[in-house]
């Protein structure tokens, strides 16, 4: 691939793939990460984590990167000041980084083609993928479809139902989507049809795992790659502020465009990092998908985190409004940032998180994704207790076009008006 | 109880010219009252060594026949102190053959790794298989498994170097688990080349470790097949799914495949 060498200097600048350090050889994050996987993914995990850890420091791979995330994705996604949001909340600026204008409509694309471009330097022919609100699915049928390589998605059928839009999006561009129909058939189940799908040819299938979850060295990789959202907002905060903002918030599931915000943001120790958790009803309920808040640590999916478990180690079966937070687990990377205390996460309910959407749609024009949703409501939770100098970014992870459907159903419950004239 | 009575089994299914059978149930199927009963019936027809399914709600390891059994287990209240509670169950009706507990590290962690292999021990179970932690994870198991005298088996597979298949050996106390194709437990029409070839690199460099094999093993003509290359042959998810429809057909089963498993028999 050439490299573009003439552009307009602009956020995405300066980005590198090694800029935060590597966890140990083993993966692991403090106490959380690890590689707990069974022994026939033990080869294939080995080449990936050997694979990155020579991409990340490679500059022309680095190059190629830049240039797919410039030309394909269309970064530096902007960050934007939020005036009518910032006023409803009555406190803190509100800053969006939105990447609801990524290609693809989400942050998940930041990902997918960094491993897709992985996978073709690796020879490998087959990536399969996981989705849970298909966002990680329809990315990853893009950058196969970029780069000529075939693409399976396994999606729960439950997922399949409320996000049916993204899955005719896969299809067209030229995935198979495998329906899940085992356990409650959402995000889950479908890491862990992945998962055994991989483990039948872990020599000529890349499995291009969505989030910052998992064995080492997916927690690492995703982290490496969606960073370039938190250096553009950096970069984006000291051109547009003069300064670091003092809060930075995003939404959490597994975690990918919250590790991605906060990761440049860790070592700017007066900028607040905070998470916004899926509470689903509520976390005193058994309805929700808040693994940090309301989990205890154990071992799912390869890492050792945070996990929504009941006494005996079995893992519970979640809720949460968002398909893309509806995870019983969250990255480890997260884990460590709140077992340290560097970050906050906080609960955000589906309640709350459809108000907040509302609020964004009328104030700033912007539709966001659900998940996003729950970003936003933590924003205008913190933001009404602040001062009107200080400043909050909140990434807008994905757009909402793909929730119609959940949208439409949940106002109608609520007796507003869904659509139907 | 322990690591040598796995070896002891081993030892004196050669001595018998034949592999040692290795059936594996899941704990709790076909129910909590009933598995104790079809354990002791699987051991007189013919089983040397019995491995017990720990149920878990991810099993990544496994095909969709033990994940179904497996979520009955579960659904029907099947906890990992429940399970030891079958095991008492089982050694109360005379069995005495080695009994070996696969289950998945996480409700292992949950009950504490070190009790769990305590109590275990004290339940009179032998052996541990964990199938998602590797090597490299298995300290604190392994020591606690030492401590109480339980056999570890680790897995390996036809992607594993001679140099690993080397390591993981040494570690296991138990016997090795060769796993006789990729991808997740369940029923094969016919038993790879890769898997002979593996066997083969697994005697060499196991030295003194049994090598157990199993994985998509389901017929007895897979086991007369197998049964000359391995000191071992554990035959799983065709025994489970008959337990989910006729458990007096699987323990019928249990006779042929152990039958199977003399090395004077020839491929049918």
């Amino acid at each position: 691939m050439n490299q573009t060498l003439h552009h307009t200097p602009d956020a995405l600048d300066g980005f590198r793939l090694d800029a935060a350090p590597m966890p140990d050889a083993a993966g692991q994050f403090g106490d959380y990460g690890g590689s707990w996987i069974p022994e026939l993914l033990v080869p294939a995990a080995t080449r990936i984590a050997d694979a990155w850890a020579a991409a990340r420091i490679d500059p022309a791979f680095g190059a190629d990167y830049a240039q797919l995330c410039r030309e394909f994705i269309g970064r530096p996604t902007p960050l934007q000041h939020a005036p009518r949001l910032t006023a409803q909340a009555g406190g803190a600026q509100i800053l969006l980084k939105r990447e609801d204008l990524a290609h693809t409509g989400a942050h998940k694309i930041n990902n997918a083609i960094g491993q897709a471009l992985l996978a073709k330097r690796m020879g490998v022919r087959r990536i399969i993928a996981e989705t849970g609100a298909g966002q990680h699915g329809v990315a990853t049928a893009t950058a196969c479809a970029l780069l000529g390589i075939e693409c399976v998605v396994y999606m729960g059928a439950h997922d399949i139902e409320r996000q049916n839009p993204n899955v005719l999006r896969m299809e067209l561009l030229g995935a198979e989507v495998r329906p899940v129909e085992e356990g409650q058939r959402t995000l889950t189940d479908a890491v862990s049809a992945a998962i055994r799908d991989w483990v039948v040819d872990p020599d000529g299938t890349y499995y291009l795992l969505g989030s910052a979850v998992g064995m080492h060295p997916f927690p690492v990789m995703v982290r490496d790659l969606q960073s370039v959202i938190g250096h553009e907002a950096r970069v984006q905060s000291l051109e547009l502020l003069g300064a670091l903002p003092d809060a930075v918030v995003a939404c959490v599931g597994g975690g990918s465009n919250a590790i991605g915000t906060f990761r440049p943001f860790v070592d700017d120790a007066d900028v607040e990092l905070h998470g916004a958790e899926a509470a689903g009803d509520g976390i005193d309920t058994p309805r929700h998908a808040a693994s940090i808040v309301a989990g205890s640590d154990g071992v799912l999916h390869g890492a050792r985190t945070r996990l929504l478990q009941d006494a005996d180690g079995q893992v519970l079966t979640t809720h949460s409004i968002s398909a893309g937070l509806d995870y019983p687990g969250v990255g480890p990377e997260h884990a460590q940032l709140a077992a340290t205390g560097r970050a906050t996460y906080h609960p955000v309910t589906d309640d709350e998180a459809m108000s907040a959407l509302d609020v964004l749609c009328r104030t700033e024009g912007i539709i966001p994704a659900i998940e996003s949703a729950h970003a936003i409501a933590l924003a205008l939770r913190l933001a009404a207790d602040r001062a009107a100098d200080s400043t909050i970014i909140v990434t807008v992870s994905g757009r909402g076009d793909k929730d119609l459907a959940t949208i439409a159903e949940y106002r109608r419950a609520k007796g507003l008006p869904d659509g139907r004239l | 109880m322990g690591a040598s009575e796995i070896r002891a089994a081993f030892a004196a299914a050669a001595q018998e010219d034949r592999a040692a059978l290795i059936p594996y149930l899941v704990a709790g199927r076909p129910g909590v009252e009933e598995l104790p009963h079809l354990v002791r019936d699987v051991v007189a027809a013919g089983a040397d060594i019995v491995e017990l399914g720990v149920p878990f709600s991810d099993p990544l390891a496994d095909g969709e026949v033990i994940r179904n059994a497996t979520r009955r287990a579960l659904d029907a209240g099947v906890t990992v102190a429940g399970c030891l509670d079958q095991v008492r169950a089982i050694r109360a009706l005379g069995v005495e053959v080695p009994i070996v507990l696969m289950g998945y590290v996480n409700p292992l962690l949950a009950y504490g790794v070190e009790r769990f292999c305590a109590d275990a021990h004290a339940a009179g179970v032998d052996g541990l298989i964990v199938p998602d932690v590797p090597l490299e994870s298995a300290g604190p198991l392994l020591d606690a498994a030492a401590t109480h005298g339980l056999g570890m088996t680790f897995l390996a597979t036809p992607l594993t170097s001679d140099a690993r298949i080397a390591q993981l050996a040494t570690a296991s106390t138990g016997f090795l688990y060769a796993v006789a194709s990729t991808g997740t437990t369940g029923a094969r029409a016919d038993v790879a080349a890769s898997t002979h070839e593996l066997l083969a690199r697994a005697r060499a460099s196991a030295r003194d470790t049994p090598v157990a094999v199993g994985f998509g093993v389901s017929t007895p003509g897979h086991v007369t097949e197998l049964a000359p290359h391995a000191d071992g042959v554990i035959v799983g998810s065709a025994l489970v799914a008959l337990v989910e429809q006729d458990p007096v057909a699987a323990v019928a089963r249990v006779g042929e495949l152990a039958r199977a498993a003399h090395h004077a028999v020839t491929a049918p």
